[in-house]
């Protein structure tokens, strides 16, 4: 399993479930979270960490993919705000994220998760990563 | 610790009960302490549990798994029962990076509970308090009413799992 410029996905995004549901050149991928009973939180509902960590892998993804053709692909996450907009049902949960800004020195991603094809939104993100530049 | 057949509100037992279960499980998150509005869980170090292999530290989606699980026992330690909610928002600052392989410890405190919505703020560590990797804030909305252990003293709320019983 690989991310959209082809590098593994890390044991977390396994152990979630994840992969890539749909890489098209150019663009931010859409992963895929399939359900499964490590992400379960209250009865019938998926847990908010999971959720999260599904965002802040489609984020991630977004961001590697935007930076792959420059000479700056490292970054260090600064910082997340996640908005819950509705329960997660204990099903498929998809996320994509784009990014809004590419600076000098810091990224700004905004992601969003949802459960039904063309369905309303289930949780929204914003991050913003620390371009770390020629060292890497 | 009470008798046997002591049916009060204990945080600790409640954990220990739902460390074997769905994303706490998934996360290995352990029991480490609590107090009167606040409470401390674990997550030791584990390989599955890596976000970025060359930095070998455990992924920042398992840090939020954390800090949002504690949140949620801080809330119940406050209320001194167990009551269903949903996060509605959370933000986190990291500080740095955490050591490589280290543990993560995360202490949240319930600062405020209204009628609907509980609020928290908390910090995420790998062994000193006073230099944590991450800093949290978040607030949560109610689901359901409070579940007083059955049968509980101190809590003359039903037990809305044995609905018969309701008034």
């Amino acid at each position: 399993m690989t991310d959209a410029t082809g590098a593994p996905l890390p044991p977390y995004a396994r152990l979630l479930g994840i992969s890539v549901e749909q890489a098209n050149d150019g663009a931010s991928p859409v992963l895929r979270m399939d359900f499964s009973a490590a992400l379960a939180g209250r009865p019938g509902n998926l847990h908010g960490g999971a959720i999260a960590g599904l965002l802040d892998m489609a984020a991630h993804a977004a961001l590697t993919s935007s930076l792959a053709a420059s000479n700056r692909p490292g970054f260090k996450q600064i910082g997340i705000t996640i908005d819950y907009v509705r329960t997660g049902k204990q099903q498929p949960t998809f996320a994509r994220g784009r990014v809004t800004r590419v600076g000098r020195r810091v990224a700004t991603v905004i992601v969003e998760a949802w459960q039904e094809e063309g369905g309303p939104q289930m949780a929204a993100a914003r991050l913003h990563m620390l371009l770390t530049g020629d060292e890497d | 610790m009470g008798e046997p057949n002591d049916t009060s509100f204990d945080p600790a037992r409640m954990f220990r009960a739902m460390e074997n279960y769905g994303h706490s499980q998934a996360l290995g998150l352990k029991y480490a302490a609590h107090g009167p509005d606040w409470a401390e869980l674990a997550m030791p170090w584990r390989a599955e549990l890596i976000g970025d292999i060359s930095a070998q530290t455990m992924a920042t989606g398992a840090i939020i798994g954390l800090l949002d699980m504690t949140a949620g026992l801080s809330v119940w330690s406050r209320l001194g029962a167990f009551r269903p909610m949903a996060t509605l928002d959370l933000r986190i600052d990291y500080l740095r990076t955490a050591h490589p392989r280290a543990a993560i410890v995360a202490r949240v405190e319930c600062y405020r509970v209204a009628r609907e919505i509980a609020f928290v703020r908390g910090i995420a560590h790998d062994g000193d308090t006073d230099d944590p990797v991450a800093h949290m804030a978040a607030s949560f909305m109610f689901t359901g009413p409070p579940m007083p252990p059955r049968g509980s003293d101190e809590n003359p709320l039903p037990n809305p799992v044995q609905s018969g019983d309701r008034p």
